[in-house]
């Protein structure tokens, strides 16, 4: 199983993609995402199995609104982001969860911290990110990715206007 | 008493209408207003479907007490204070479950889910008549009541019956409870938040029709943008004084809505699912309420601090601050009971595209609101806000500034009163 799928080539992937995000270069980051992608921050005080159909989550985004939400984050009229925040997102304790073979697709999990930066404020999201990655012609891509956050709320954050 | 400043002043010739920026500011504003205005108000608990079943209870925080809100093993709903009554300790320390007794982990006193004391370690060292009173029971909030499914507390206990209070805002909470013959419920998840900026900024922001075009500017881009996401319907309505510091704006606008007004983004699925979901509206509240629930949006506050907005999707909120610069937001989104999995998906779909703190509108009013607070610092130099908007106007648009008027006339008031 490790012959499809190892380690050190999904975290350069998300290292890649912490990279991406910190230098606010959204277009090549929606291109590490394979066309039928999502992106998902739930609330937090919802159970591990919540689903984005029947629960409210802060964010459930499929790849149309992913390309909006990037869209919108490069507009000067994106009043949150602009002037942008500055961001550090720390990736670590990466591992491989389980590898569906079939479906050439890996269950990864990792430990986040994401430092926002603005207006004399820092605030740390801190939680897991669970990705769904497989290989497209031979190029690893995400799937989907799940934001969990380890906090009481969104407090004093007040906003998840950058991606996680 | 002391010399009273004036925080709102108005001149009835020119039309203006003045708010003091200190009322944003200011400590002992921030003080007065848990004195003077929430504990002199009904505040809003809870959902009535958040304890559907015997024993089911949720904690919250209201106006800095602890409560727990319980549906006992008779059925009824109960508003208990969430500290123990031998020596103190927060009694129920989860958010939410389903139990038909608390203990109390200090010395191990058990109630039971209507408060009652049931049972202490140690019982034969008390004196038989103990608990004849009550007194040892867990504390109930002085006022409870509900209405439409909304759960309201007091602190006062001479306080005004809650119908009473709602004045005009009864129609609108009868409104939402008519989405459905299943009537309505919160979906699980609540979006939990802060905004550094003073809580009565939320309160204007919630009803302001006039800030969408330049604040939302790029979510009405995106509208435009996703294949046909708008309907051709105009932006327009009125904005009304409900009573009591009570305001709403109703007016039509090109979104979809889950009840019901399609547009392309929900699919031909969703046209057909639409179609069924407004013809029973039209069999149970005939054509005109029926177009109402459907087409138009609405903004209502309940004063003080009690925001339903009926939009891209039904959403409840409420907030308090921690200092004046500070506030703690809670949002949910209510949903007709019983609804499609088809429904329940685009509703919460549209409901995220706007709303909430990872939408596409949200993160600009949290962004607008800061953006205030930080030009505040200049309160004793640019002292006064405008929100004269419409104030000439016999009915004013639902850009106008009405509403924000109405809040503040009434904070004014209870401000004013002596307590
Ligand atoms: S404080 Fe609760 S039992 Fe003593
Ligand atoms: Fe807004």
């Amino acid at each position: 199983m490790s012959k499809e799928f190892n380690r050190n080539e999904i975290e350069d992937l998300l290292f890649l993609e912490a990279d991406l995000l910190d230098d606010w270069k959204l277009k090549e980051w929606l291109d590490l995402y394979t066309k039928d992608a999502s992106y998902y921050v739930p609330s937090t005080d919802l159970p591990k199995d919540a689903k984005a159909d029947d629960s409210l989550f802060y964010i459930a985004d499929d790849r149309l609104r992913m390309e909006e939400r990037v869209t919108r984050l490069m507009k000067k009229t994106a009043h949150s982001e602009y002037p942008r925040s500055k961001t550090r997102h720390l990736v670590s304790n990466v591992r491989i969860r389980s590898i569906d073979t079939d479906n050439d697709e890996a269950e990864v999990s990792a430990a986040v911290v994401t430092f926002r930066t603005k207006g004399g404020n820092t605030d740390p999201y801190i939680g897991s990110n669970y990705y769904r990655i497989c290989r497209e012609n031979g190029v690893l891509k995400i799937r989907e990715k799940l934001c969990r956050l380890d906090l009481d709320g969104l407090r004093p954050h007040g906003r998840v206007s950058i991606i996680l | 008493m002391k010399d009273q400043k004036e925080y709102v002043k108005i001149d009835r010739d020119r039309n203006t209408f003045h708010v003091s920026r200190s009322a944003f500011v200011e400590s002992d504003v921030f003080d007065q207003e848990y004195e003077k205005v929430f504990d002199k108000c009904w505040l809003y608990l809870g959902h009535e479907s958040e304890v559907k079943k015997k024993g089911d209870f949720v904690t919250r925080t209201v106006a800095k007490r602890n409560i727990i809100l319980t549906r006992d093993t008779k059925g009824n709903l109960n508003a208990l204070l969430n500290t123990c009554p031998h020596r103190g300790a927060t009694v129920c320390r989860e958010s939410s479950g389903n139990s038909k007794n608390f203990q109390c982990f200090y010395h191990g006193w058990v109630f039971g889910c209507d408060g009652k004391l049931k049972n202490q370690p140690g019982k034969e060292s008390y004196d038989t008549e103990f608990n004849d009173d009550g007194s040892s029971d867990l504390a109930s909030v002085p006022r409870f009541d509900v209405y439409a499914g909304f759960c309201f507390i007091s602190f006062d206990p001479d306080i005004i019956p809650l119908p009473e209070y709602l004045a005009g805002a009864r129609e609108y909470l009868d409104l939402i409870a008519s989405h459905s013959e299943s009537g309505m419920g919160v979906v699980d998840g609540s979006q939990e938040y802060a905004i550094r900026a003073n809580w009565k900024l939320l309160v204007e922001n919630s009803i302001d029709g006039y800030h969408a075009v330049t604040t939302h500017a790029s979510y009405l881009d995106y509208l435009m943008n996703t294949n046909g996401g708008l309907t051709d319907v105009a932006l327009e309505g009125k904005s009304h004084d409900l009573g009591n510091g009570h305001a709403v704006l109703e007016y039509s606008a090109p979104w979809g809505r889950p009840i019901a007004q399609w547009v392309p983004l929900f699919g031909e699925e969703g046209k057909k699912e639409m179609q069924e979901i407004y013809g029973r509206l039209v069999e149970l509240h005939g054509e005109d309420i029926a177009h109402r629930i459907a087409n138009k949006n609405r903004n209502l506050l309940i004063f003080p601090n009690l925001v339903i907005n009926d939009i891209m999707a039904v959403t409840v909120r409420t907030f308090y601050p921690s200092e004046p610069g500070y506030m703690v937001v809670n949002g949910w989104a209510l949903a007709p009971n019983q609804e499609t999995e088809w429904a329940r998906k685009y509703r919460l779909y549209n409901f995220l595209e706007f709303l909430g703190p990872g939408g596409f509108a949200t993160p600009d009013d949290v962004e607008a609101l800061e953006s205030c607070q930080t030009g505040y610092r200049n309160f004793k130099l640019v002292e006064w806000n405008d929100i004269s908007k419409g104030m000439g106007l016999e009915s004013p648009s639902y850009d106008d500034e009405l509403q924000m008027r109405v809040f503040w006339s009434q904070w004014n008031n209870y401000m004013k009163a002596e307590s």
